[in-house]
């Protein structure tokens, strides 16, 4: 083994965005844009350094917005190659436009995104509404919890996004500090493994769009009312669908491979099988949640958790069978969605999913709002939650004294006011 | 899949035609064969008109059409493809001699019917 492999070999101290950077790497990726934007840069300087050093062989291009990165990223992409970018908040809202391009020419790519809050007021700490101000642009949406998670989120992401069943751009998201600047050990599997894992990049482009003078063609034409436009829009809905077996398979060759377990791809679960009270949540407050369940399973509650690691496409059927023995339901977003049924986006999805199923359409379903803006969600807080869902279901009205808008639960927020 | 597979074969043995009835036979994509681009030429105000007469061949005009619907003849002249060009007058504008002229659609939809 040669000393520059070592580093990228074997448990490692990582930073989140580094482990982002790592992966790209490992990926054997080759077209990188980016342009810098907090929380995200670690990614962006990482890899500089690895190009300027010879130690990752890709074409980095430094572009002047990050509406510029998306359009070079579809380009590099068009022409076959393998693809990767990262950004955050206001960033990914500038390049919102060729997103949907990116999904719309079903190009395989993927995207890390260090998530941080929207502005005004301007703020740069963790909160999802980023990502979800992109949900219905077509690509599948992850959400990460862990370091090692954020690596293995982006050799998964190329073998789900690159099959020719699914060919939909993949954004794995993380909070932005909270995982993207603290560092935790990162087991990063050799080379050759992971060579032998990812697929092969087809050498004349992808199957559906090509640059080859030999073959030429025109695409992404005007197409009018009257032909197929309804048509290619619900193709990407059925690849969404698709996407949502592949997600499934691809995570369980990855844990015979490497070992590591992320339960179904799409979310996983903690103490659910016998659970009565069980709170869906995501991202790093949903790792820290583990030990308020423990904390209240040892007092006697039947609590359990599930972790919702993919967010579109939308793991409805999947949820609704695992939350079906359940007594009561709580959602926690670490975002927000101003004006919809609940407030939050994935609180909205789960009444829409489980009202599609006669074993869950009567369940207690309790949404809430924390953490947003970085904000810090301390066990404390996270038992709050619980004992709200234990108030409900035991006296079956809703707790006073708590800020409760529209049957939405916003913790944590700040009243300084002497009673 | 659909036949949309036979648009990635090469240029001669793919099929003349794409033709889908359901959109259960469609790429993921739109996509098509190049030539069927529309007649942009009818968007045009102003025609580049040349007077060949003054021309000197140098090519101006061919390396600044921005829309490459300028074309070396086999005379060496330079002619000029009006399906495709839409009038924007730069090779009138870079013409060295000036030997190019923009005149109005209009009039020369006249002309013709004068004719």
């Amino acid at each position: 083994m040669t000393k520059v492999e070592s580093e990228f070999e074997g448990v490692h101290l990582l930073k989140g965005n580094f482990a982002a950077a790592y992966a790209a790497r490992a990926a054997r990726v080759q077209v990188v844009t980016a342009f810098p934007i907090t929380p995200q840069t670690l990614i962006v300087e990482k890899i500089s350094d690895l190009v300027d050093s010879g130690k990752m062989n890709c074409e980095f291009i430094r572009m002047e917005s990050e509406h510029s990165v998306m359009a070079a990223l579809v380009g590099a992409s068009i022409a076959g190659a393998r693809t990767y970018t990262g950004t955050s908040g206001q960033g990914l809202l500038y390049m919102a436009e060729p997103v949907h391009w990116a999904a719309g020419t079903r190009l395989p790519m993927v995207m890390s995104i260090a998530s941080r809050g929207i502005a005004p007021p301007w703020n740069i700490w963790a909160d999802f509404s980023d990502v979800m101000s992109q949900r219905d642009s077509g690509w599948l949406i992850q959400l990460n919890s862990t370091h090692q998670e954020i690596y293995d989120s982006v050799l998964m992401g190329y073998k789900i996004t690159e099959d020719p069943e699914v060919m939909l751009p993949l954004m794995a998201a993380y909070g932005g500090f909270i995982l993207s600047h603290t560092s935790k050990p990162v087991d990063m599997p050799p080379q050759s493994e992971i060579d032998s894992f990812l697929p092969e990049i087809p050498e004349k482009g992808w199957d559906h769009i090509f640059l080859d003078a030999d073959r030429p063609m025109m695409h992404g034409a005007l197409v009018m009312p009257g032909d197929f436009y309804q048509e290619f829009r619900m193709k990407i809905h059925l690849a969404q669908l698709r996407a949502k077996e592949k997600i499934k398979v691809v995570t369980k060759e990855f844990k015979e491979k490497f070992g590591r377990d992320y339960g179904n791809g799409l979310f996983y679960e903690y103490k659910t099988s016998d659970a009565e009270y069980i709170m869906i949540n995501y991202g790093e407050i949903a790792k820290q949640m583990e030990l308020t369940i423990d904390t209240l399973r040892n007092e006697g509650y039947n609590v359990g958790m599930i972790n919702l690691r993919t967010y579109r496409p939308f793991p409805s059927e999947e949820l609704i069978e695992k939350v079906k023995h359940a007594k009561i339901l709580g959602v926690v977003d670490r975002a927000t969605a101003f004006g919809s049924p609940t407030g939050g986006p994935v609180s909205s999805d789960v009444r829409a999913a489980l009202q599609t199923s006669s074993e869950t359409r009567n369940l207690s379903i309790i949404p809430f709002i924390n953490g947003l803006g970085g904000r810090d969600v301390f066990p404390e807080e996270q038992r709050e939650q619980f004992e709200i869902l234990f108030h409900v279901l035991d006296k079956g009205e809703y707790p006073k004294n708590k800020d409760l808008m529209h049957a939405t639960y916003w913790t944590g927020t700040i009243d300084r006011r002497s009673t | 899949m659909g036949d949309w597979k036979n648009i990635c074969k090469d240029k001669d043995t793919r099929p003349k035609e794409q033709t889908y009835s359901s959109w259960k036979d469609l790429p993921p994509i739109p996509i098509c064969f190049p030539a069927h681009a529309s007649d942009t030429g009818s968007w045009r105000t102003n025609r580049p008109v040349t007077d060949y007469t003054k021309c000197t061949k140098c090519g101006f005009c061919f390396l600044y059409c921005p829309e490459g619907t300028i074309h070396e003849g086999e005379d060496g002249y330079y002619h000029i493809e009006y399906d495709y060009c839409k009038g924007c007058g730069v090779c009138a504008n870079e013409c060295p001699v000036k030997c190019i002229s923009m005149i109005l659609e209009s009039d020369v939809q006249e002309e013709k019917m004068n004719d």
